[in-house]
């Protein structure tokens, strides 16, 4: 399992009566899992304690075998260069980057990163290359351009080969397609798929938009979820 | 850190224009600092290098500051005179290789008027024992021949062979005029920066020819001595202001001013010039502080101007930090981040102001030389102002260190989520 969590309850504040409870959940490699839920169900949340940014109140969570509650903040720091490849929902790239520095960036804080792209490509420069051709954006002029100029939907193909760089387990998108026009949405999520399934990475989204949750293999429902836990506490 | 180090320049070379602005202001502000710096220690130099190659300073006893100041400023009055028969036992003495004789008491046009010995343009040094050269003419050999120092040509525009009235006191309008015996200007000094410039050099002689018929500051009436008729008459003075002392040997200077603040006959003052200047510059080393403490706000003006700069940069890279942290820079790499930034563009300040003052230096050293006397030298930085610079760039991770630490506690609490 690449991601496993085993009874996890966070608090927002320490006596809080109520915040994110997860009796068990599990991600196995090259899973794609949808999490949908309204604002405030603690989606977020959710993606911070797997990306280690915070830890849980109680419980595990597991990212690749590693308890997270049982690192420090540094090594918690480590797991997620490593093995985490993350797109936000927007402004996902560094302005004063070119395109090809955007999409290595994750390989000049993951030694293990770096060697995989290097197994894979001839040098990190190729394999992002490669990368972005994948991804439909092979055009070299598109590569030298300031990526200020670029499209949303092209900046946000550029982050995914950011978030696949070096061949991360797990690929965390957080709102990835809500910038994007509806028609685009789908096809990115497509070649997202694709280059993780080409990877092996499972696939961990956060949406609001329902039309996306057909495409992936399981959905979890974060209201649902904490009606549950809600309705425990009651009993 | 690499990897760190190389963000960090390409950051800064996005905002290649703000960067160059902060970059200038500290720049200016070192230029400023290490200039004063060295203006200051070279000022120092020079003033207690006034007079050099001189061993003692003569005169009537007072105090020594007070000599040094008639004797070698030209500022004040003597409180007493020292008798010719006491200043001929000192000529006498074993030890003393040469004496310059002084005169003073009347003044041209508010410049002082100086009675002394053709020994003066033989024996006075200044500076890096420099000796006085004519620009002009020659030194004075008739009884009323004048010999300008730079300055008093300059202001009043004398030239060679121009004729010249002393008056009686030191004051700048006199009404008690030695006109009816005149000088001539024979020779014009070159500039030394020193109080020479301001002096106007007669012979011993003609400071006794003008006084012949004067007596307590006034002409005695009804006695008259034409200018010639003064020639023929024994012009051996009857005192002298002060007189500066060369000797033989360095080592026997303590036992010649122990005989001269001795001598019986008359309460007499020897002064080591060296000791009495730089007592001197300590009092007026206050101002001389005072500018180097105002130039050191001044490279704190320049890096507060990089604080804001980079406090009002941090807001808007949130969102950079963020993405930082997604791919897996830690907390201190952000830090890193931020002060190496700061640390860049103080050393990047630092060196372009040490160029901007070398550059300058060529310029003015000219400049500064002729017009104040202090010949500036340029050389690498000393380690007076090597610990400036290193106080500077010091101080630039200083006032670095708090941004960066407040984007390191930013980074901490956004996380990966950002608050725009």
């Amino acid at each position: 399992m690449v991601i496993e969590i085993r009874e996890l309850t966070f608090r927002w504040q320490p006596h809080a009566p109520w915040g994110l409870t997860i009796k068990a959940l599990t991600v196995a490699p090259g899973e794609r899992l949808f999490i949908k839920g309204p604002s405030g169900s603690g989606k977020s949340t959710l993606l911070s304690l797997i990306s280690g940014v915070t830890t849980a109140t109680a419980g595990s969570v597991r990212v690749m075998g590693q308890p997270l509650e049982q690192l420090g903040r540094v090594e918690r720091d480590h797991v997620r260069a490593h093995h985490i490849g993350y797109i936000f929902q927007m402004f996902n790239l560094i302005p004063y980057l070119s395109v090809l520095d955007n999409v290595t960036l994750p390989c000049r804080f993951s030694a293990r990163r770096r060697a995989k792209a290097r197994a894979r490509s001839r040098s990190l420069e190729a394999e992002a290359r490669r990368l972005l051709q994948q991804l439909d954006m092979n055009a070299p002029d598109l590569q030298r351009r300031a990526v200020t100029t670029l499209s949303v939907g092209q900046q946000q193909r550029v982050a995914a080969a950011r978030a696949l760089m070096g061949a991360p387990e797990v690929l965390i998108a957080d709102e990835p397609t809500s910038a994007l026009d509806a028609d685009r949405r789908e096809s990115f999520m497509r070649l997202l798929f694709d280059e993780c399934r080409d990877s092996g990475a499972a696939l961990v989204c956060v949406s609001h938009d329902a039309a996306l949750e057909s495409l992936f293999d399981r959905t979890l429902d974060l209201a649902a979820v904490n009606a549950a836990a809600k309705e425990k506490e009651l009993d | 850190m690499m990897a760190i180090l190389s963000l960090a320049w390409k950051s800064l070379w996005n905002r290649r224009f703000t960067a160059l602005l902060t970059v200038l202001s500290i720049a200016l502000s070192v230029t400023l600092l290490v200039g004063v710096e060295r203006l200051r220690t070279e000022a120092r130099a020079s003033f207690t290098n006034t007079l050099s190659d001189t061993d003692l300073i003569v005169g009537a006893r007072s105090g020594p500051v007070q000599l040094l100041l008639y004797a070698v400023f030209r500022m004040g009055d003597a409180t007493n005179n020292i008798s010719w028969s006491s200043y001929q036992d000192i000529v006498a003495h074993p030890q003393v290789a040469w004496t310059v004789p002084l005169s003073l008491g009347d003044s041209h046009r508010g410049f002082r008027v100086l009675g002394t010995s053709l020994a003066y343009f033989e024996h006075y040094r200044y500076g890096r024992n420099r000796p006085l050269v004519m620009a002009d003419g020659q030194p004075f050999s008739d009884l009323y021949d004048a010999v300008l120092g730079a300055e008093v040509a300059d202001a009043l525009g004398y030239q060679l062979g121009d004729a010249i009235i002393i008056a009686h006191g030191a004051g700048q309008v006199s009404f008690a005029m030695h006109d009816d015996k005149p000088f001539r200007v024979v020779g014009i000094l070159a500039r030394t920066g020193t109080p020479v410039d301001r002096t106007v050099h007669v012979s011993l002689e003609a400071i006794e020819a003008i006084h012949i018929d004067w007596h307590s500051g006034a002409p005695l009436p009804g006695l008259s001595v034409s200018a010639d008729q003064a020639r023929t008459m024994d012009l051996t003075p009857q005192a002298i202001t002060a007189a500066l002392v060369g000797l033989d040997s360095k080592v026997a200077t303590f036992r010649v001013q122990r005989f001269i603040n001795d001598y019986p006959q008359e309460p007499l003052l020897a002064i080591l010039p060296g000791v009495a200047l730089s007592q001197l510059w300590n009092l007026i080393a206050v101002a001389e502080n005072a500018l180097l403490i105002v130039s050191a706000f001044v490279v704190v003006v320049g890096l507060f101007g990089m604080l804001t700069a980079l406090l009002t940069s941090l807001n808007e890279r949130r969102r950079e930090m963020a993405i930082l942290r997604s791919v897996g820079a830690r907390p201190w790499h952000v830090f890193a981040l931020i002060i190496g930034e700061a640390g860049f563009l103080t050393l990047l300040g630092v060196v372009a102001g040490l160029a901007l003052l070398y550059l300058v230096l060529i310029l003015a050293q000219p400049v500064i030389a002729s017009r104040f006397g202090i010949f500036v030298p340029i050389h690498a930085p000393t380690s007076g102002e090597w610990r400036l610079l290193s106080a500077v760039i010091t101080a630039g991770f200083a006032v670095g260190s708090l941004p960066s630490y407040r984007a390191y506690r930013l980074s901490l609490a956004d996380g990966l989520s950002v608050r725009l």
